[in-house]
């Protein structure tokens, strides 16, 4: 048994046990190391915002290179983050509805053509396969039990009707790809969590106590 | 950055030039120069120049990208391998004309002509994209048309989500127990379509609450879901004339960092014991953290995402999973907005057509027609 002497190893040993103490009960060395977490986080996030996004796509560009390339654009998205803070003034709160409503509308429609290419048309493209591939018995099915899965899933989908008769039964089916898939995802995620916590367990034991030779 | 040993004498120098200095003794005798390509790339967002190259016989090892801008000198802007037949500038300025060179490095034999001048500009239309573009059009029209029809008041039906119908039951159970709701929506910030439907099923959901007067906790990940939310919910309030009930720590930002904030979740969890849970929204890795503590203190708990992966641990630990498309769905289910409703009976449309599509692609793919397949198919 190696007891590690960096500091730096026995606070966050001590940090992870104290988040593993919550498997027992809600006690107060999990509060402590949950409020550690979130205060630290929440001031290395401001840090961290500041310099990765705030300066270098705001602040220096309007300092520096005030003219070149359009930035004086900018002052439209500084106008905008400032009137975020308006609501700090009970009587001018509605000014920070304007970028609000900018940041709800703007972010969908910057989404929907990404959205629309990889999650439909894409999907449509790669669902769309033949139902009959000489020669090759396997491929065939497995192209039959794609479309069949996918159109049954979709119809699954549809609110439009209750979901009785062929349309329930066809709903059914989907169902059932639906939670074949589910216990798949459920078995391969399992296993990466469990790694995480193999991890974890590996730096108690390694980095921190040194009973675990690698 | 790595100079050519002969770099600094091309700075500036045309190919005439270049021809005058290997004249002078300055060039070595068996230079090799060899034609080069700009041009601006297309369908983008500017700042990029693609170069091309018939590379001369027995490449060097590597070639040094020479730029320059009008009445400036020529200048490295990277290396690469001397195997590579072309290389995208992305450091353009939009509207810049620039002209390259690729010199040999550490190898004064091997000096490109100088391409045609270049200018970077940004794409209004990307061409690449014209099935998408085609696509979402048709969906925008059924969404419009099917919104007129509700505005004239057509009612349509919809099947039940036993799910939604949860909610108002959760509710009315937090109210009957004198205990809260509290309401998670989720990890990512808001520029997550999944948050910008969570936030809308916030709306019909605060509403639900202040009718009545059941406490209300909405803890965000994000600065900007915290503005939202905040919003959302004071504006829930005021619709059903409780505005006074409204508390301003009713919503609250913990943290951005993603795990430091399931701690916190759980932890208002376990000392506020709330006795419905709503998930609605991006999950990741927290999903089964934050569900199976819901289920040890016996909230009632109903989630909902669109991320598949979460979806095993919502159902397995939760009482209702909105599943996918049900998760956007709800907020037309609860609102029961005309224009929420149109576009739900749109998207329905959009599945038979979908239907239709996949069913006559694969057919005439098997009949050897591929035209249908290949107008899907995206770059």
């Amino acid at each position: 048994m190696h007891l590690s002497h960096d500091v730096g190893v026995w606070i966050a040993a001590l940090l992870t046990l104290g988040i593993f103490s919550f498997l027992y009960k809600d006690n107060p060395a999990y509060k402590l190391c949950e409020h550690l977490f979130v205060g630290i986080s929440a001031g290395y996030y401001v840090v961290l915002n500041y310099y990765s996004v705030v300066k270098p796509n705001l602040l220096d560009p309007l300092f520096h290179d005030f003219g070149g390339d359009r930035h004086y654009l900018l002052l439209i998205p500084l106008a905008l983050g400032i009137l975020l803070f308006s609501r700090f003034f009970p009587k001018g709160g509605w000014l920070s509805r304007w970028s609000i409503a900018l940041i709800l509308g703007v972010y969908p429609a910057l989404r929907i053509t990404g959205f629309g290419q990889g999650d439909f048309v894409e999907q449509v493209h790669g669902t769309m396969l033949p139902l009959w591939v000489p020669g090759h018995l396997g491929t065939t099915i497995g192209n039959w039990f794609l479309i069949v899965g996918l159109l049954s899933t979709l119809v699954f989908f549809f609110f439009s009707k209750e979901h009785k008769g062929a349309l329930g039964g066809t709903a059914r089916l989907g169902v059932y790809f639906l939670m074949v898939s589910f216990g798949a995802s459920y078995g391969y995620t399992v296993m990466a969590r469990i790694s995480l916590l193999i991890g974890r367990v590996m730096f108690l034991l390694h980095d921190w106590l040194g009973v675990l030779h690698l | 950055m790595p100079l050519t040993s002969f770099a600094p004498f091309l700075r500036g120098k045309s190919a005439a030039a270049s021809v005058l200095l290997l004249s002078l003794g300055l060039f070595p005798s068996a230079l090799t120069a060899f034609p080069l390509q700009a041009t601006d790339i297309p369908n983008d967002g500017g700042s990029r120049i693609g170069l091309s190259w018939r590379p001369p016989p027995n490449p060097p090892p590597q070639w040094v990208v020479l730029r320059a801008q009008p009445e400036k000198p020529f200048a490295p802007i990277d290396t690469i391998g001397g195997d590579q037949t072309a290389f995208t500038d992305e450091t353009a300025r939009n509207g810049i004309p620039y002209q390259y060179r690729l010199a040999a490095l550490n190898d004064a034999t091997f000096l490109s002509d100088e391409s045609p001048p270049a200018t970077a500009r940004a794409s209004w239309f990307d061409t690449a994209k014209t099935n998408v573009a085609v696509v979402i059009a048709l969906f925008f029209a059924l969404v419009l048309y099917y919104i007129a029809q509700a505005e004239r008041g057509k009612k349509w039906t919809f099947r039940t989500i036993a799910g939604l119908n949860a909610i108002e039951e959760a509710i009315g159970r937090s109210t009957e127990m004198g205990k809260g709701v509290l309401y998670v929506p989720g990890v990512q910030d808001i520029d997550d379509i999944q948050t910008i439907a969570s936030m809308i099923i916030l709306g019909n959901v605060a509403r639900m609450a202040a009718k009545y007067e059941t406490p209300l906790l909405v803890p965000t990940p994000s600065p900007a879901v915290y503005t939202v939310a905040d919003e959302v919910v004071k504006g829930a309030y005021s619709d059903v004339g409780r505005v006074d009930s409204y508390r301003s720590d009713q919503v609250r930002y913990i943290t951005t960092e993603q795990f430091a904030y399931v701690a916190a979740v759980k932890g208002i969890m376990l000392r506020d014991r709330p006795a419905a849970n709503l998930l609605l929204g991006a999950f990741f890795a927290e999903s089964l953290l934050l569900a199976e503590t819901g289920h040890e203190i016996g909230a009632i708990q109903i989630a909902g995402t669109a991320n598949v992966h979460q979806l095993p641990f919502f159902v397995v630990a939760c009482d209702y999973t909105l599943i996918g498309e049900e998760y956007y769905a709800a907020s037309a289910y609860l609102s029961k907005d005309a224009r929420l409703l149109g576009s739900l009976k749109a998207s329905d449309t959009v599945k038979i057509l979908l239907v239709i599509t996949i069913v006559v692609g694969s057919v005439l793919l098997s009949m050897g027609h591929s035209w249908l397949a290949e107008f899907f198919a995206t770059q």
